[in-house]
């Protein structure tokens, strides 16, 4: 194909820094997965795999390379690959994050990497977990918008203040990463979690709704708000950034700031 | 073996299944089978927007609106569906609203719009702001706000349950004018719980397919792992028709090797496609709309800067998007998802430095062939009764050669909709259409083969063989000669899997076993296609030959329609028949397509 007119285009000066970067370099890595698979075992156990891997590589990538050519049945769910989807939760080295978020290059590659499940939900396979329990407590918090009185026969107004509000729960991805990071959740599986009050909160804090006192009624139970110990893990777990702990801290206030 | 009667089945929970699910889960009994969990379908993936013409913040009316979706698909849009598509899209977007999706708002609190590639006011005489968003995530509120009010309907969700059959029973049946036919009808699906290896049976009255798209064919792709086209794979193997599969869109901008979607709105909100010299290229290439041109235009011609030795980097292979004159709160605003993917993926600071960009395989156009309320067709006149499908893995068509920008999640509403509700209406006056005998066989057969083959391939290789001759042979720019490399390795790697092992012999989560499955889709539509692109000898929308570099109405303006028939041979490849299906005008007639 060729350009329609031969006009030479409107032109920029481009910094310096474009263009260059060269080859990509390669680096050796040891993956240190947790396996599990009680179709073989009760027991869980560790595997090792070296890989070398380049520059721009992800655990998640890792993974693949061990799925894809050394291991077929290292079992772990993905799906979007670049933090979007919230399949990929896992603990790596210790702390719970995306695997398609995580550049190996920003870990310490000098020590192996562990992967593992996230903690607090059943493992099912390898670094696959119930989800089962944790969608349950999202579905509890009555996670959509409830409206009284006539619906306008256009949208319903809401200044850009108002939208703000809530914004930061709305990035919410549903990885589980916060609530399979929260203490609390690990010893009492019946703790709605932060993921459950965080999509609580963006239903809350909308000023189109009006469920707002059933959800905090609910979320004022001996499972709810309360058991929140603010020890900040969900909020540096979340892949999305959002302010797990602050959004919290806001519910509980709404709960004792409610009309009784 | 379960089996389990539901009036209605839909297989998918993206954002065309679950808006499906809405509506058919208040008519009749509903269940959802979805091969991930319902919240991590790629719908949540799509950024920009969805174009309603809502007028809320300039002129603009649905009729620009259709005529912007014909003219970017380049003609080959069915008039009578992409207006049906815009004139819906008002109420499509106010019915999210009023689930709760939280659109960004004008200062009056209205729903905010954007400028998007293609959408022009009056008929292409300048960018109109149409798109309604939410920030750069306007997919993932989507996604968010129907599975939200699937759990506020009570919809039932089989997660994890991969379809991997359609059953079908065919009739002896006549046409009006006497002439006998056989009249397909579906009876179930067939499916396989990942948790425990089990089959399942779903019979139901209706079947929706709301599967999406297949763009792991490709390398470079914006799209999932799991977007292996098992959808379009099932209905072709069992005699429905594809249509139209030689068309398929690279988007624009994917960051450089990496192939991650950075969303049109980009430019929308102003950004700036260079090349290595600094140079606004799309000037030359579109000079009234520029970087807002549709995206098969920008990515040709940003292929073509790179091809011309004008790519930036050190192998000269990408384009740069320029955000560095917008204000970094701006940026912050509207598009902080995209900028920070190019600060985690490539540690690029868009505030400052521009971010390397190259197409990225993107969006199917063609699929399974529908009528405008969502049923699928068997031949180019016949519906099959109670078969519905919406969404990537349909073709109603509203794209055409060519994409809009935001035009597919207002798809999936329109469509997913409209097959919701006519799937529970067929549901409430059909029955059962009774289950062919040992109905799982066909599955169970081809499960037991992938998994104790003795073969020396790994399934990965295979696939990224195939994922490798189809980025350097059926991209952007298509020629015989490439099509014909490319069907040649595409026949190589389908003996090569016929050869295949898997090494995880369990039943539990058995994803060794899925990726073989999912592979034999992805070469199955690999090859519909190539066919497909070696016989349509011109140039339209997605679709570009540089040995027939002109779009050719007198000869092409027809729809493509690939069968599997096994006594047929298209294009020296045995088992499809090739065939054509008239396209819908109404009011507009083809013209030339300049930006």
């Amino acid at each position: 194909m060729t350009a329609s007119t031969a006009e030479p285009a409107s032109k920029v000066e481009l910094p310096a820094s474009v263009g260059g970067g060269g080859e990509i370099p390669t680096f050796d890595v040891t993956l240190r997965v947790r396996r599990y698979n009680p179709e073989v075992s009760d027991e869980s156990h560790w595997d090792e795999f070296k890989l070398t891997m380049y520059g721009t590589d992800r655990v998640l990538d890792a993974l693949h390379k061990v799925k894809w050519e050394l291991d077929g049945s290292l079992s772990f769910r993905r799906s979007c690959a670049h933090g979007v989807c919230g399949s990929d939760a896992m603990r790596i080295n210790g702390r719970n994050r995306l695997a398609c978020k995580t550049l190996l290059k920003d870990l310490d590659t000098s020590k192996p990497i562990t992967v593992e499940p996230i903690k607090g939900l059943p493992v099912e396979k390898d670094l696959i977990v119930d989800m089962e329990p944790f969608f349950q407590s999202y579905r509890e918090i009555m996670p959509f918008l409830v409206t009284t009185g006539h619906a306008p026969t256009k949208e319903r107004l809401q200044s850009p203040e108002d939208r703000e509000r809530f914004d930061d729960t709305t990035k919410c991805i549903l990885c589980a990463a916060c609530t399979s990071s929260c203490p609390v959740f690990w010893t009492d599986g019946q703790y709605f979690g932060p993921a459950a009050i965080v999509n609580a909160h963006r239903f809350i804090f909308d000023s189109r709704d009006d469920a707002g006192d059933m959800r905090l009624e609910i979320l004022n139970d001996k499972e709810g708000v309360w058991r929140c110990r603010t020890i900040f893990n969900c909020s540096e777990a979340c892949p999305r950034g959002i302010q797990v702990t602050k959004a919290i801290s806001e519910v509980k206030q709404a709960v004792l700031a409610r009309q009784f | 073996m379960q089996v389990h009667k539901y009036d209605v089945v839909i297989v998918g929970a993206g954002g065309a299944g679950m808006r499906a699910a809405i509506e058919s889960g208040q008519r009749a009994r509903t269940a959802v089978l979805t091969k991930l969990y319902p919240t991590r379908s790629h719908t949540g993936a799509a950024q920009g927007g969805m174009c309603a013409a809502l007028a809320n913040v300039e002129e603009d009316n649905w009729e620009w609106h259709t005529f912007d979706t014909v003219k970017g698909g380049d003609y080959l849009v069915d008039q009578d569906a992409a207006e049906v598509m815009a004139k819906e899209a008002i109420d499509a977007v106010l019915d999210l609203e009023k689930m709760g999706l939280p659109f960004n708002r004008t200062p009056e609190g209205r729903i905010d719009q954007r400028r998007f590639g293609g959408h022009t006011r009056d008929h292409g005489k300048a960018p109109v702001r149409r798109a309604c968003y939410a920030a750069d995530r306007t997919g993932h509120m989507i996604l968010q706000t129907l599975y939200q009010n699937c759990v506020k309907h009570n919809v039932e969700f089989y997660n994890e349950y991969y379809v991997l059959d359609l059953l079908v029973v065919e009739e002896d049946a006549v046409r009006e004018d006497g002439t006998p036919y056989k009249q397909k009808r579906v009876a179930g699906v067939v499916s396989y719980d990942l948790a425990s290896g089990e089959i399942h049976i779903f019979q139901a009255k209706a079947i929706i397919f709301a599967t999406g798209g297949a763009g792991k064919v490709f390398k470079t792709t914006s799209n999932a792992h799991t977007l292996t086209g098992d959808g379009m794979g099932i209905a072709f193997r069992r005699g429905i028709p594809l249509e139209d599969m030689e068309f398929f869109q690279f988007h624009p901008t994917g960051l450089a090797g990496l192939g991650i979607l950075l969303s049109e709105a980009a430019r929308g909100e102003g950004a700036i496609l260079r090349n290595s010299e600094g140079e606004r290229f799309m000037e030359r290439y579109a000079p009234t709309i520029k970087d807002l041109a549709p995206r098969d235009i920008v990515a040709r011609s940003m292929a073509n800067e790179v091809r011309e030795g004008r790519g930036a980097g050190p192998n000269k292979d990408y384009v740069l998007l320029d955000l560095t004159h917008l204000e970094p709160a701006h940026i912050d605003a509207k598009l902080p998802d995209i900028t920070e993917f190019a600060r985690t993926y490539l540690g690029v600071e868009p505030y400052t430095e521009p971010v390397p960009v190259y197409p990225t395989a993107h969006y199917a156009m063609g699929g399974i062939p529908t009528n405008i309320k969502g049923e699928v067709l068997q031949d180019n006149d016949t519906v099959i009764p109670g078969l519905y499908a919406a969404g990537e893995v349909a073709c109603v068509s509203v794209h055409g050669s060519n994409r809009l920008g935001t035009n597919s999640l207002l798809d999936i509403n329109v469509f997913g909709k409209r097959s919701g509700i006519n799937a529970a209406e067929y549901a409430k006056t059909a029955d059962f259409v009774e289950l062919p005998e040992d109905p799982s066989a066909e599955t169970i057969a081809m499960l037991d083969v992938v998994r104790t083959g003795t073969g020396t391939e790994r399934v990965a290789a295979i696939r990224s063989d195939l994922q490798e001759t189809m980025d350097a042979n059926m991209q952007v720019f298509r020629t015989a000669e490439s099509i014909t490399t490319a069907l040649g390795d595409i026949t190589k790697l389908r003996e090569r899997y016929r050869n295949i092992s898997i090494q995880d012999k369990g039943k539990r989560f058995n994803l060794d076993l899925l990726e073989a499955v999912e592979l034999g889709f992805l070469l199955d539509l690999a090859e519909a296609m190539t066919v497909a692109a070696l016989h349509r000898k011109e140039s339209r929308g997605g679709h570009y030959r540089e040995d027939f570099p002109d779009r050719d109405d007198a000869n092409w303006m027809k729809h493509t329609m690939l069968y599997k028939d096994p006594t047929a041979e298209t294009e020296g490849i045995k088992g499809i028949r090739f065939g054509t299906k008239r396209v819908v005008f109404t009011r507009y007639e083809p013209m030339e397509r300049k930006y």
